[in-house]
């Protein structure tokens, strides 16, 4: 029996999930609490588990992380969430100097640093440059860090289950315009192993690696591709560190070619890095030299007129993996399928957040 | 550079002028916003325009200023093009950045207006390095920082209010305490019985404070605070306590969600500073009616031809997103 969630309301139940297993989760970060409840992806926490366990915070990134590492030292299991992923770049130096250091500088023998931080991605409606940053790449970067991004409402409820009960600090970076979409969701303490990325349509001529709302894009892309007789293998990976290197590797090697995609701009990109390992793995199976297919390398600007053809969508997923296959291929279909301005997620979006 | 004297007359006309001019312009936006052009967040400062509208008039001309995100009428009181920040709001070429930052980046150096921008207290610091510079050349200016009750809470605030104090520089750190940050009231983030003013005395700057739908005191307290500042004295912070009428980000009224009460919103509401304000000038005879409604007119008429202006400008072309990147480059 198939049952229906929204990817934010899957985030609460996941969250509601493991505050019931374990008494010491906590929650919070600038409203959490609030009326809108960070878009309904902390809905009847406050109402279930209390103000001592949920709730909002001082405008303080920084210091409140490192309020959070040092609960967890106690025991405690950290949930900071904030509303967009820029705003915790005021916390860099506790989750990078801190968080992602404990364990090992102090020989492994500290309590462990139990942190998930949810990270929410911005995009359209003119968020603009500091509103719309997609760093995984950065905190891929950093060794003693997790970083999950999931693409489906079932992979928000598992990965935030397994990163709340991971024992090292995960950031989990979800995309604004994921919360909304619906898709069948597992009930209970179900739980999608980190590390561990997922094939999410399977194909012969070229393997396309995809992350968070870009998995949609492929996906999407797929049947433009099919109609001009190619098949895709996408590898949606919902784990940018550690990266499941088997399958996308596995991968590689069976189709011969591959394209990156990426949600962030592509120098030193976790596309990148997947380019470079496969060019170095295995070099002897590539038929065509690996691509990367990500956002222009300039900061996200405001005008509408200046985000039309920004962002990397199904059709440019569509045409690219084409030309690597030697092909142009129509895409009309693909864009006259879409109705709601390239801004909005859809038509029942107006603003202003 | 001129130098206003210390304890002289507030500009009363000018002042009711100006709080007119912000209402008028912030209340067009909430109107036409859900026409859905301004395609960016919008946070509106209707209830809050005594405090720019003073401050503005107290700085001079030559003093800098930077801001945060709810920036509109910061910017508009330093004396920033209304076309060219509606232009920015509608995302056209014309915009005062270009179409790149939209309502929450906004700049015009020709006035003095050195930025907004959208990161909670992330231009505190920079308010302050704009004053080491001034004080390192021996100018006059002062270098004007506008923030919200929320940024006190952010490391930043104390370390560049710390270095200020440290280095006696020429820095007025206003705060517009509107007793909520987002939908948090300041209970949920500040100890019960602190004041900002308070905290910041002890951080060893001249902190002020006052009722910031007052125009009239907002005036005297921070000509008071540039006086000193522009005296060698070092930096001066003033807390201005407003209400902020209309939901965080956007146009609409969102009292009924929950957050605060609508008998709260009525009760400042009713104490609208800009009607007090105008009520108060007609009851002296400093201003007539007429002369009240004239003015109105003539804003009315400003606003609309900013609104002309920002439709009628053209959108910039997709590839300028691929420009302004670094300095001594003009493509990519
Ligand atoms: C570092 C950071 N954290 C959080 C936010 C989200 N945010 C935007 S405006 C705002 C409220 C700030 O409140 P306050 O400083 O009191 O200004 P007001 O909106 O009341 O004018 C918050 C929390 C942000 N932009 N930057
Ligand atoms: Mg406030």
């Amino acid at each position: 029996m198939s049952r229906v969630r929204t990817y934010a309301e899957a985030i609460a139940e996941a969250t509601a999930i493991a505050m019931e297993i374990d008494e010491r989760v906590l929650c919070f970060g600038l409203g959490v609490d609030d009326p809108k409840r960070v878009f309904g992806t902390t809905a009847g926490l406050l109402e279930r588990f209390g103000p001592a366990r949920v709730f909002d915070m001082p405008t303080s990134e920084a210091g409140m992380t490192g309020v959070a590492i040092g609960a967890s030292l106690d025991g405690a299991r950290c949930l900071m969430t904030h509303q967009r992923l820029d705003f915790f770049l005021l916390a860099l130096d506790q989750i990078v100097n801190n968080a992602a250091k404990w364990r090992y500088m102090f020989g492994g023998q500290s309590t462990p640093v139990r942190l998930v931080v949810r990270l929410i991605l911005g995009r359209g409606w003119g968020q603009g440059p500091t509103h719309s940053q997609n760093l995984q790449s950065w905190f891929a970067h950093i060794p003693g860090l997790k970083v999950v991004m999931p693409a489906s409402p079932a992979d928000a409820k598992g990965l935030l289950l397994s990163a709340l009960f991971d024992d090292n600090p995960v950031l989990y970076l979800e995309h604004r315009w994921l919360h909304q979409m619906q898709g069948d969701v597992p009930e209970g303490d179900y739980r999608v192993p980190i590390g561990k990325a997922n094939r999410v349509a399977d194909g012969d001529d070229l393997t396309i690696v995809t992350m968070s709302s870009m998995t949609l894009e492929a996906l999407h892309a797929l049947p433009c591709l099919r109609k001009a007789g190619l098949s895709a293998d996408v590898i949606d990976l919902r784990t940018v560190r550690p990266l499941d290197w088997e399958t996308v590797l596995g991968s590689i090697r069976k189709t011969g070619r591959l394209l990156a995609v990426d949600t962030a701009s592509p120098t030193c990109s976790v596309a990148a890095e997947i380019v470079a390992t496969a060019a170095s793995e295995c070099f002897d199976r590539l038929k065509a030299p690996p691509r990367r297919l990500a956002m222009p390398d300039f900061p996200v600007p405001t005008s509408p007129a200046l985000t039309a053809n920004f962002y990397p969508r199904a059709e440019h997923i569509a045409a690219a993996a084409a030309s690597m296959l030697g092909r142009t291929i129509d895409v009309e279909d693909i864009v006259a399928s879409r109705t709601s301005p390239h801004d909005v997620p859809g038509e029942w979006f107006k603003g202003p957040f | 550079m001129t130098i206003r004297a210390a304890g002289h007359e507030p500009p009363r006309v000018a002042l009711l002028r100006s709080m007119l001019r912000l209402r008028c312009f912030e209340e067009a936006i909430a109107e036409r916003y859900p026409e859905q052009k301004m395609r960016c967040p919008v946070h509106l400062s209707v209830g809050q325009e005594a405090v720019s509208a003073a401050v503005g008039l107290a700085l001079e001309p030559g003093d800098l200023a930077v801001s945060g995100h709810r920036a509109h009428t910061h910017y508009l009181a330093k004396g920033g093009s209304m076309p060219r920040l509606l232009a920015e709001i509608y995302g056209k070429r014309t915009g005062c950045s270009r179409g790149k930052g939209g309502s929450m980046h906004l700049i015009d150096e020709t006035v003095g207006f050195k930025g907004s921008t959208a990161i909670v207290a992330g231009t505190i610091p920079v308010g302050t390095g704009l004053g080491l510079s001034l004080s390192l050349r021996n100018t006059k200016q002062v270098a004007c920082v506008f923030f919200g009750d929320a940024a006190v809470e952010e490391g930043v605030f104390f370390e560049a209010v710390n270095f200020a104090a440290v280095r006696r520089l020429p820095v007025l750190y206003v705060c517009e305490n509107n007793f909520y940050s987002v939908y948090s009231p300041l209970r949920v983030r500040q100890p019960e019985g602190r004041q900002i003013h308070e905290m910041v005395s002890g951080l060893g700057v001249r902190a002020m404070h006052g009722d910031g739908n007052d125009p009239e005191l907002v005036y005297r307290t921070t000509v008071d605070a540039l006086d000193s500042i522009r005296s060698g004295s070092g930096p001066a912070f003033v807390e201005f306590t407003t209400y902020r009428y209309r939901e965080h980000c956007g146009p609409n009224f969102d009292n009924d969600i929950g957050y605060r009460t609508e008998a709260e919103f009525l009760r400042w509401r009713a104490a609208d500073p800009v009607e007090a304000y105008e009520r108060r000038l007609l009851d002296l005879g400093t201003v007539t009616s007429e002369a009240v409604r004239d003015m109105r007119a003539e804003i009315a008429a400003e606003v609309a031809d900013a609104f002309a202006f920002a439709e009628h400008s053209a959108f910039p072309d997709a590839a300028e997103a691929y420009c302004d990147l670094y300095a001594g480059e003009d493509g990519t």
